[in-house]
């Protein structure tokens, strides 16, 4: 049964028939309809069901007012809870209808979703007539303008009814170079500062568009003024059973006849507030639809509209209302019960098209902080206060300010009735919800009177309409039912979006390879050639291992190790953070966020050095180089580069301006290649022959420039692994040769690459900790025993550094702190676990709470050490080597047994090769 | 078209707003969760039931809306993990206690473990959980895809699951519910609840508040329990005590009613994504909080795409799920990431319990009735003993920053 | 996503900057003079002002400079620097 009339509707091309699947069959429309416009025209009334209660629903509106009509998209990638009202037609299209709740669809959303940027002096949200004239006004002087509409073509709803005029203007705008005009474009939400965020549909409608065209486009707009332009939402009056499918706005029906050539119903009851309910009772009229009462909540009408009503023979029906509706068998409307003059009669009819009043789209500028205020003349809520920053102005024009035609303004009308009425729960105030006047009324008589409070005692305005369409008559009937003033009653918070965004657009491109940057050093190339397996530290990619076939990470990593003992070993150590400090006051500077000495450092040597937080906790280490007189080199921990540097600047500029010091991250300049072992001198001696390698004339803790292989280079004596040990930086663009060299160099020594792992067991046979494993922002410097690295003469000379004053407070002092210590096992082999907590040994795990002792930071298997060996922070941990504990892993217990925590070489013999 | 459950009903009757009267034996100042359920305790453990509870706008309209309703006491520290396991055994009662429903739904939390270093973290916590008598553990990447099949745990994403923590008992409760549970039963215990009612200032006799100066005049008090989130500050500012709490935005957003996909509480420190699906079918998810101190209560859309971005790249069926609405709550966060919660010293008679960051929805019942001790007996209770505000001049820290780093 | 104006590039996106928290705060000249009271005051306590705030950012993807700027913690208005 096409509802589809013989001609009209500018909006739908009927030289392109479209037919659309609608739960499997075929429904025949044009392009240019809406799924709602479709389902009308084919007769299909029910497109949606109750949440709750399994209700059918159809469609009520025209746009983003629609509380029913939500559908599953389930062609193309597929999408939940798609408004009917806002889903262009196109071949193709499947949709299945939903009870309020969509499903996610399962497959892969590979379709392309961008975000674009723009500024404009002014942007001017919709595309009405006001906003088509605030752009032309806008653009006058040149500026930037951006126009967005979420329209198919500009003109609103007024297309037409305007006529040619703004026909002409929008065509005049359109060729302006200074607009940017958005057809099809959402604002979805007004931010700080004049940002407004907008959805573009680019692609949903043209089935045919390239993979590479976004299917969305998010924008980002930073307009100097916004004006929104965005119209008014109609709403509807409520009363017993309203929410029938037959039952729709009397302007959306109109519209529906107008621009899309349908009848959405051949009988009705009209029942409107306002003149603007009459004139589109008067254009169902002139299109065919059979009138068979008129009512107006209002006690007198304009006698002009009446007579042009009295020319379709009907008359106007003043102070009568709508008291119920029947369904039919398909469960949609059947007959309308209305009240006149005392009695009740009954309609047999398909359309109940009824009107309320216009609210005022006043949500972007409710969003952007805009005070709003009740007004009795538009029967709405209207802009009232701007938002307050006016460095950044929002101005609402049109509609959306209240601006209504004389003949749209209503008395405030909601539910004419009894609000006590045994039918209260048949009045749906949220039908999507399945909410109604009892659950309203329910909430008043719990003790609620505040409109946030019955919104959430009865979910109305929660649904995917968020309560656009019955919202403010929401709080019109909760006024009613408080016998307060509707403007006392107020509303609740709009929030942003103004319409749902997908969770996909809002990603944009930030997706799989591009949703964090990924960092890899000048020699990554070589890694991936060998085949490492990577470990990601921060946003770096670091060899973790370098296996042979068939090795596992245990069997490499004892590999990796012993080379490094025995022989020699190399690693990519580009990623540690490489921070230049210029200027005369470097020395000072750096002995105030140090806990050591470095003003007397010599150039050519090195210093190792402890950074601690003004709370006295270490923060970072590394090591200073002095490269000349006023040039020095910082290195930091891999995770910290950034944030050291940060602090670094921060200490010089906000709290010591007066020195003179300036900082450049180098981190990325120079690759890094570590040479370890025994054997390490020789591999150099072998790279830099010009190079003295004696350990007179190059010793540790010194660094040296030279010529290694081919390339300019830095040497520095350095060790992280108690091994005679080398670092050899070259520019970045050098990384991969530098390593090829060293490879080649150190070949006739058997030279092997390692990676983190074994990094990370070298340091801890030597008890070092690594900053961010071995501690956690709790631990002090002196917990790692390190208090070695607080420069006596600075503690001497009651010289300061940052931290110093925090080490002195009662808890930094406590002997009872976890300290570092070493663990092994007293089987000699079983492994600990790193994580593990540590109890008093044979502490019954059953007994719970079991006082926890302190907890295992590092745990290696330790050729070196002859057993697994980890480091651990241990209450009083310095007083207890020596003593037995268990670590407790999944509640299993490992007998160890407290060691120093430098098992290896304590005396450091060996780092001179 | 399939239907949906319906949530179980709210009580016929909730509460009667009052007007105050001009003296109380306790006044609590804060009508959220933390406020509620400390006038409750009071009334209920112990018998104190001449007390009002000041709320500046409407009841629980402040974080208690706001949160993303989290529930788990796995933190690493045994202080933290005390009080929160202490809340989470209430919570396990609660709806018995209350006589009305609360949703609470224990459908256990994942903290996920994205590096190395996050393995080793969670591995530590879920130890000393253990220990601890929390029910935590260690589940590798593999058991995680099993309970959440809609993760990713393959190569795939940026950031991998490496594996998480698990705590099956932890999970989700209906924040209305439980705000208003509390304020029906402690209003049916004769606690005076008054809304709109605007703290303006104090009286003081020495080392004592003798008097609350409000928009709807002056009240008596007892004693002045403080319970208004990061406003504390601002209130104790008003009593010459400074407090180490900054208030920041924390954004949370919903998703449109979809069909049950998730059936676990999802949360990544690493990318910022806490998500839930709730018991009506909508994605909950929370994101990182702003560094900066503000109260606007709306989002910035950077915060939300990043969080969009990690959500999409961990759970790539949620590529089609829309944002319906999206928030921002005000957290009160201190600089060990642990709340303040006794004393307000000089003053002999008032306390104050602020600070929770992202913690407060779960620790609703347990600091309620810790706080209601403390304020009872005048001197703190065990477990809130660790978080005196003296422990910013001693050093002795709560840092659950660090190891334990996990908002919400 | 708030526009902050840095004093030497002008208007840029928040996510350039960094915040620094209450301006003013100066490192204590001789710390070593503060009781532990004291100290902990300059450590951890701050103003926490729902209104205007005087706090320092840096455009750390930019000049990387501080600067002070007003701003307000509700509105987010922001005072333009003298």
């Amino acid at each position: 049964m096409s509802r589809r009339l013989p001609h009209g509707g500018d909006l739908v091309d009927r030289d392109r028939p479209v037919t659309v699947l609608v739960d499997g069959d075929p429904v025949a429309a044009y392009a240019g309809d809406t799924l709602a416009s479709a389902l009308l025209a084919a007769g299909r009334r029910q497109v949606a069901a109750g949440t709750y209660t399994g209700r059918p629903r159809g469609v009520v509106g025209l746009g983003a007012e629609e509380p029913n009509a939500f559908v599953q998209v389930v062609s193309g990638p597929g999408e939940p809870m798609v408004r009917a009202t806002e889903l262009e037609v196109h071949d193709g299209l499947a949709v299945q209808r939903l009870a309020g709740r969509g499903r996610l669809p399962l497959g892969e959303d590979d379709t392309r979703y961008d975000h674009r940027w723009t500024h404009a002096e002014v942007l001017v949200v919709g595309g009405g007539a006001a906003g088509v004239d605030a752009a032309l006004e806008a653009a006058r002087d040149g500026g930037r303008v951006v126009l967005a509409d979420d329209q198919v073509s500009l003109g609103g709803w007024s297309v037409g009814a305007l006529g040619p005029d703004l026909d002409e203007q929008v065509a005049r705008l359109e060729t302006l170079p200074n607009v940017r005009v958005l057809p099809r474009t959402t604002v979805v939400g007004l931010y700080d500062h004049g940002q407004a965020v907008a959805v573009e549909r680019r692609t949903d409608h043209r089935p045919d568009a390239p993979a590479h065209v976004a299917r969305r486009r998010l924008w980002h707009v930073r307009a100097a003024e916004v004006v929104v332009a965005t119209g008014a939402h109609e709403r509807p009056l409520v009363f017993p059973d309203n929410d029938r499918p037959g039952v729709v706005l009397a302007g959306a029906a109109a519209q529906y006849v107008r621009r899309f050539g349908v009848l959405p119903g051949e009988r009705a009851v009209v029942w409107t507030a306002h003149d603007g309910g009459l004139r589109a009772a008067l254009d169902l009229a002139a299109a065919g639809v059979e009138l068979v009462a008129v009512l107006d909540v209002r006690d007198e009408v304009a006698p002009g509209l009446a007579a042009e009503l009295a020319t379709h023979g009907v008359t106007v029906r003043t102070g009568a209302e709508v008291r119920g509706t029947d369904a039919g068998p398909d469960g949609a409307l059947a007959r309308v019960h209305v009240r006149h003059d005392g009695t009740i009669v009954t309609h047999d009819v398909d359309l109940l098209a009824v009107s309320g009043g216009l609210n005022p789209a006043v949500m972007l500028f409710s969003q952007a902080g805009g005070r709003t205020r009740w007004s009795d003349d538009v029967a709405g809520f209207v802009p009232d206060v701007p938002p307050p920053d006016a460095a950044h102005p929002v101005r609402v024009v049109g509609a959306a300010a209240g601006g209504l035609r004389d003949d749209e303004l209503p008395p405030a009308a909601w539910f004419v009735g009894d609000v006590d009425s045994q039918e209260a729960e048949r009045v749906f105030l949220d039908p999507q919800r399945d909410a109604t006047l009892a659950d309203l009324r329910r909430a008043h008589g719990a003790g609620l009177t505040s409109v946030e409070h019955v919104k959430r005692y009865t979910t109305i305005g929660t649904a995917a309409d968020q309560g656009r369409g019955f919202g403010v008559l929401t709080v019109g009937v909760l006024a009613q039912v408080l016998a307060r003033p509707v403007g006392e009653v107020g509303t609740t918070t709009y929030r942003p979006p103004y319409a749902p965004v997908s969770f996909a657009l809002l990603a944009g491109r930030d997706r799989d390879a591009l949703s964090d940057p990924v960092r890899v050093t000048a020699i990554h190339d070589r890694h991936v050639a060998d085949g490492v397996p990577f470990e990601d530290v921060g946003q770096w990619r670091r060899p973790w291992y370098v296996p042979h076939q068939g090795e596992d990470l245990a069997a490499s990593v004892r590999r990796e190790c012993a080379a490094v003992r025995t022989g020699v070993g190399m690693m990519d150590a580009s990623t540690l953070g490489k921070i230049v400090c210029r200027g005369a006051d470097v020395g000072r500077f750096l002995d105030r966020v140090y806990t050591g000495l470095f003003s007397t450092l010599k150039v050519g040597s090195i210093r190792y050095g402890v950074m601690c937080g003004p709370d006295g906790m270490v923060v970072d280490d590394g090591t200073v180089a002095r490269i000349g007189e006023d040039e020095w080199l910082v290195t930091t921990t891999t995770g910290n580069a950034a944030a050291v540097l940060d602090s670094l600047e921060e200490w010089a500029m906000t709290e010591w301006p007066e020195l003179d010091v300036a900082f450049t991250s180098v981190t990325d300049q120079w690759a890094v290649v570590a040479v370890a072992g025994p054997r390490s001198r020789d591999v150099l001696a072998a790279l830099a022959p010009d190079l003295d390698v004696s350990n007179e004339a190059f010793g540790f803790m010194q660094w040296r420039d030279a010529v290694v292989g081919t390339l300019p280079a830095r040497v520095m004596r350095i060790s992280f692994s108690g091994e005679l040990a080398y670092e050899i930086d070259v520019p970045a663009w050098y990384g991969a040769a530098l390593w090829d060299a060293v490879r080649r160099a150190g070949e006739p020594f058997g030279i092997t690459a390692y990676g983190t792992e074994t990094m990370h067991v070298l340091r801890a046979e030597k008890g070092f900790p690594i900053v961010g494993q071995d501690t956690d922002g709790t631990v002090t410097p002196g917990d790692l025993g390190m208090g070695w690295a607080i420069s006596p003469r600075k503690v001497r000379e009651g010289a300061d550094f940052v931290g110093a004053r925090s080490l002195q407070r009662a808890d930094a002092v406590r002997p009872d702190r976890r300290q570092l210590v070493g663990l092994v096992p007293t089987d000699g082999s079983s492994a600990i676990v790193e994580g593990a907590q540590l109890v008093a040994a044979g502490a019954d795990l059953t007994d719970l709470p079991v006082p926890m002792l302190g907890h295992v930071t590092s745990a290696y298997d330790s050729v070196t050490v002859g057993s697994p060996f980890a480091l651990a922070l241990l209450e009083s941990g310095r007083t207890r080597h020596g003593e037995e504990l268990d670590a407790v892993d999944s509640l299993v217990p490992v007998r160890v047994r407290v060691v120093d925590p430098v098992p290896y070489d304590p005396e450091g013999a060996r780092r001179d090769g | 078209m399939r239907t949906s459950e319906r949530l179980p009903e709210h009580p016929e009757f909730l509460w009667q707003d009052r007007e105050p009267r001009g003296a109380y034996d306790v006044v609590v100042v804060g009508g959220g969760g933390h406020g509620l359920a400390t006038a409750y305790y009071l009334a209920r453990h112990h018998g104190i039931t001449n007390v009002a509870v000041l709320e500046k706008g409407w009841l629980a309209g402040g974080n208690m809306a706001r949160n993303t309703t989290i529930i788990r006491s796995n933190y690493l520290w045994d202080e933290s993990a005390g009080i929160y396991e202490h809340s989470l055994r209430l919570w396990e009662g609660l709806e018995d206690e209350l006589e009305t429903p609360v949703l609470f739904s224990q459908r256990g939390v994942l903290n996920l473990a994205h590096s190395l270093g996050d393995v080793r973290e969670s591995r530590r916590r879920v130890n000393a959980n253990q220990l601890n008598g929390i029910d935590a553990q260690w589940l590798d990447a593999a058991e995680v895809g099993k309970l959440v099949p809609i993760l990713d745990v393959t190569d795939r994403p940026r950031h991998r699951v490496l594996g998480a923590t698990y705590q099956p008992r932890a999970g989700i409760a209906k924040h209305d519910y439980v705000a208003w549970g509390f304020a029906r039963a402690a209003h049916a215990l004769g606690v005076d609840i008054v809304q709109n009612c605007v703290v303006e200032d104090f009286e003081t006799d020495g080392d004592v508040v003798t008097a609350i100066r409000t928009s709807r005049g002056r009240i008596a008090c007892g004693t002045l329990a403080l319970a208004a989130a990061g406003h504390s500050a601002v209130l104790a500012e008003r009593l010459g005590v400074r407090l180490p709490v900054q208030s920041h935005p924390l954004q949370a957003l919903v998703s449109e009613l979809l069909e049950p996909v998730l059936d676990t509480v999802v949360m990544s420190n690493a990318v910022h994504v806490y998500v839930s699906q709730a018991h009506k079918g909508e994605l909950v998810m929370g994101a990182g909080v702003d560094p900066y101190v503000g109260y606007g209560q709306r989002g910035s859309i950077h915060v939300v795409e990043e969080q969009m971005a990690a959500a999409v790249e961990l759970f790539p069926v949620f590529a089609r799920a829309h944002v319906l609405r999206t928030w921002a709550g005000i957290v009160d966060v201190t600089p060990d990431a642990s709340p303040v919660v006794g004393h307000l010293p000089p003053y002999a008679n008032a306390f104050v319990n602020c600070g929770w960051g992202t913690g407060g929805f779960k620790a609703t019942p347990g600091l309620g009735a810790v706080y209601a001790d403390t304020i009872a007996h005048g001197r703190p209770h065990p477990l809130a003993e660790p978080f005196a505000l003296d422990r910013f001049r001693t050093g002795r820290l709560i840092d659950e920053h660090g190891a334990a780093a996990v908002a919400h | 996503m708030m526009s902050l104006p840095c004093p030497h590039c002008g208007p840029r996106d928040e996510t350039e900057f960094g915040y620094g928290g209450q301006a003013g705060v100066a490192y204590p000249a001789r710390p070593g003079d503060l009781d532990d009271r004291a100290w902990a005051e300059y450590l951890f306590v701050r103003d926490n002002p729902r209104g205007w705030s005087t706090e320092r950012w840096v455009h750390r993807a930019g000049c990387r400079q501080w600067f002070v700027l007003r701003r307000h913690t509700v509105t987010h208005e922001i005072e333009s620097p003298a």
